[in-house]
């Protein structure tokens, strides 16, 4: 039966299946994330209630004096004295018309702040995850082919020591090295202070100054693709699979690459969607180091400054972002996996 | 004799355990299977791997620096000492060199092992506890408490954990004990996923059964019996969490958030920093333990899951 509907529809079938697939998944997705960003926004109303001092304190603080009935007043005004409850309910209309407070230290709304310096997080969140696939899946694909031999053994040495190192560190000897002594690499900022550049000096001078920290942020990631995605190969290569491969005669290349690093890349997917939080956390330190102006740094200074309202709404939309990175992913799998099913 | 001794030596199993749960192959030809506990026959693999045995014993010398700190350096290490911004080997009684107000670095070094090596056991502990705890009950009841484990575990992935470390540490004092439960209540889920799934595939095994025939509670069953099972692939995981901590604290005062009044690794790199571009070894030195503590950690991870591995034996 299904042979001749095969046959009736060779081209079209797979596609349809895919695009079914992807429905399925996209339901089952966005199911399993609503309560989880429910969770998380609670989460955030909870850490805001546990910050010593409110938002009148805050005001109050920046005017320099406040009586206790200007205090009292601004409460009113504000509805911090209504109860807990009220005030998750504030919170939750707010969040729904995208609204996460104001900043009194950056005199701005937090999400424009936010909004703000996001491309720039983004930028660099995103080049190191790109470099981190690339060479973490190669050198794991290198090191799987060649298993327990020296290319292994190198690379293995050589991945543990990374992923040991911490990136920031890693960062701050590059520029001593690259910036200081030799002088190739610019040491801070996101693009060379002053100068009125075009076309593709620009791009050149964003790519100068985007270096160093993409390197930084994406070492400890790099390692740790090269070692799952090694152990992912092995474990492929033991399959029923690739003997039948091997038996058919192809090339051992061709049998790495299409059929054991094809079906370990699916892990290495799942884990680096898992990673999205960790590689935030780690730009935060490499921005700092680096002083690139993105989110990261954005949440240090909210922080040491006591801007809590700027800090939760970077952590809240932070883990809306992750939380929407997972769901691409689990789409991805839906589509590259037919066995995912609904 | 225990239940889950017992069952160590029963006869054929419908399915084949993990490698974990096999016995140990024996070494030596004078040892019969029966008097050679798995535990030391892993141990000695583990000190067979030269990798491995190297890890344990830079371990071994950083937690001997640590104790012996205050012998060492006594003294507070965040009190001048000597002439500012030596370098290292400029002079014999302070070989690693001094920062830009005259400390030692060397001082601060050995007094920052203790900061360091606390707080990673302390924070591995928080986690592995929890983790075990929740994956445990997950795992063994599964339903309803399984399906609600998930969803806080998913919560707690969505969450970037360094993120919420900082707010937690700017809402809360920075002590150790704060910055311990902050990276702890982080990184247990990873813990509770690999006993979750210990569990699981235990809780219908015949010991499991006949423990529970023998009217023993959940919880003498949960940690007596099936616990000592699980624990191989927890104990890898502990040494991963030590040094993942030891990561996570080290940025955390680097970025001036830690615990003010204690000298850390990651703090003696944040005042390092300002001196970048000429005394780079207060930069360098630091890191350079931090790398050696984490890079000891891992290959004790990696040793320890090869010996408990008995798959692994007698490969290339």
């Amino acid at each position: 039966m299904s042979a001749s509907n095969d046959t009736l529809l060779p081209a079209r079938r797979p596609a349809l299946d895919g695009a079914r697939r992807l429905g399925a998944g996209l339901r089952r997705a966005l199911l399993r994330a609503v309560p989880t960003v429910l969770g998380i926004v609670i989460l955030n109303f909870l850490l805001l209630q546990l910050v010593p001092g409110d938002a009148a304190d805050v005001l109050a603080g920046e005017s320099g004096a406040a009586t206790a009935e200007t205090m009292a007043m601004m409460r009113r005004h504000f509805g911090l004295d209504l109860p807990v409850w009220q005030q998750l309910a504030n919170y939750l209309n707010h969040l729904a018309h995208f609204s996460l407070g104001f900043s009194p230290r950056f005199n701005m709304p937090v999400l424009d702040l936010i909004w703000s310096r996001l491309p720039n997080t983004l930028l660099l969140m995103g080049s190191a995850l790109g470099l981190a696939l690339v060479f973490g899946i190669a050198c794991g694909a290198i090191m799987a082919t060649w298993a327990h031999r020296w290319p292994d053994r190198v690379l293995g040495v050589l991945s543990l020591l990374l992923y040991s190192t911490p990136g920031f560190w890693l960062g701050l000897m590059a520029v001593v090295l690259f910036s200081v002594h030799l002088g190739w690499l610019p040491s801070d900022g996101a693009l060379t202070v002053g100068a009125t550049l075009s076309g593709w000096d620009l791009v050149l001078d964003r790519l100068r100054h985007a270096l160093l920290p993409t390197l930084a942020l994406a070492g400890v990631f790099m390692a740790i693709y090269a070692r799952l995605t090694r152990a992912a190969m092995l474990e492929a290569q033991s399959q029923d699979y690739v003997r039948t491969a091997v038996a058919k005669g192809l090339h051992p290349l061709r049998i790495q690459l299409r059929h054991v690093l094809r079906n370990a890349l699916l892990p290495v997917t799942t884990v680096a969607g898992m990673h999205l939080g960790n590689l935030l956390g780690g730009a935060v330190v490499v921005e700092t180091v680096f002083a690139w102006p993105g989110l990261g740094r954005l949440a240090l200074e909210a922080i040491q400054g006591r801007d809590y309202a700027v800090a939760l709404g970077v952590l809240l939309l932070s883990s809306f972002m992750v939380i929407f990175a997972n769901l691409l992913v689990d789409l991805l799998h839906a589509w590259l996996d037919p066995r995912i099913q609904a | 004799m225990k239940t889950h001794e017992l069952t160590a030596h029963a006869g054929a199993r419908p399915a084949a355990p993990p490698w974990w749960r096999r016995a140990a192959p024996v070494h030596g030809a004078a040892s019969s299977p029966g008097h050679v506990r798995p535990g030391a026959a892993a141990l000695r693999r583990f000190l067979r791997n030269p990798a491995a045995a190297a890890g344990a014993l830079a371990l071994l010398a950083i937690a001997l620096l640590a104790l012996a700190a205050p012998a060492l350096y006594p003294g507070d290490p965040l009190d001048m000492v000597a002439e500012p911004l030596l370098w290292p080997g400029q002079d014999a009684h302070y070989w690693l060199g001094t920062d830009a107000l005259g400390r030692d670095l060397a001082a601060g070094i050995a007094h920052g092992a203790r900061a360091s090596l606390l707080i990673g056991l302390a924070a591995a502990a928080v986690g592995l506890s929890l983790g075990t705890v929740a994956g445990a009950c997950a795992g063994y009841f599964g339903g309803r408490v399984d399906a609600a484990l998930g969803r806080v575990m998913e919560l707690c992935q969505a969450t970037p954990s360094f993120l919420f470390m900082l707010v937690v540490v700017a809402i809360a004092p920075p002590t150790v004990g704060v910055i311990a439960l902050a990276i702890g209540a982080m990184s247990w889920p990873t813990v509770a996923r690999l006993a979750r799934a210990e569990f699981r595939a235990l809780r219908e095994r015949d010991f499991v059964l006949a423990a529970r025939s023998l009217g023993y509670g959940h919880g003498r069953i949960i940690f007596r019996e099936i616990l000592p099972n699980a624990l191989p692939p927890l104990i890898v995981a502990a040494s991963v969490m030590v040094a993942q901590a030891i990561l996570m604290e080290s940025a955390l005062s680097f970025l001036g958030c830690g615990d003010p009044n204690r000298v850390s690794w990651g703090s003696l790199i944040g005042s390092g920093r300002e001196m970048l571009r000429t005394a780079w070894y207060l930069t360098a030195i630091p890191g350079g333990a931090i790398a050696v503590a984490v890079l000891a950690l891992n290959m004790v991870g990696d040793g320890l899951n090869e010996a408990l591995d008995p798959r692994l034996e007698g490969r290339p």
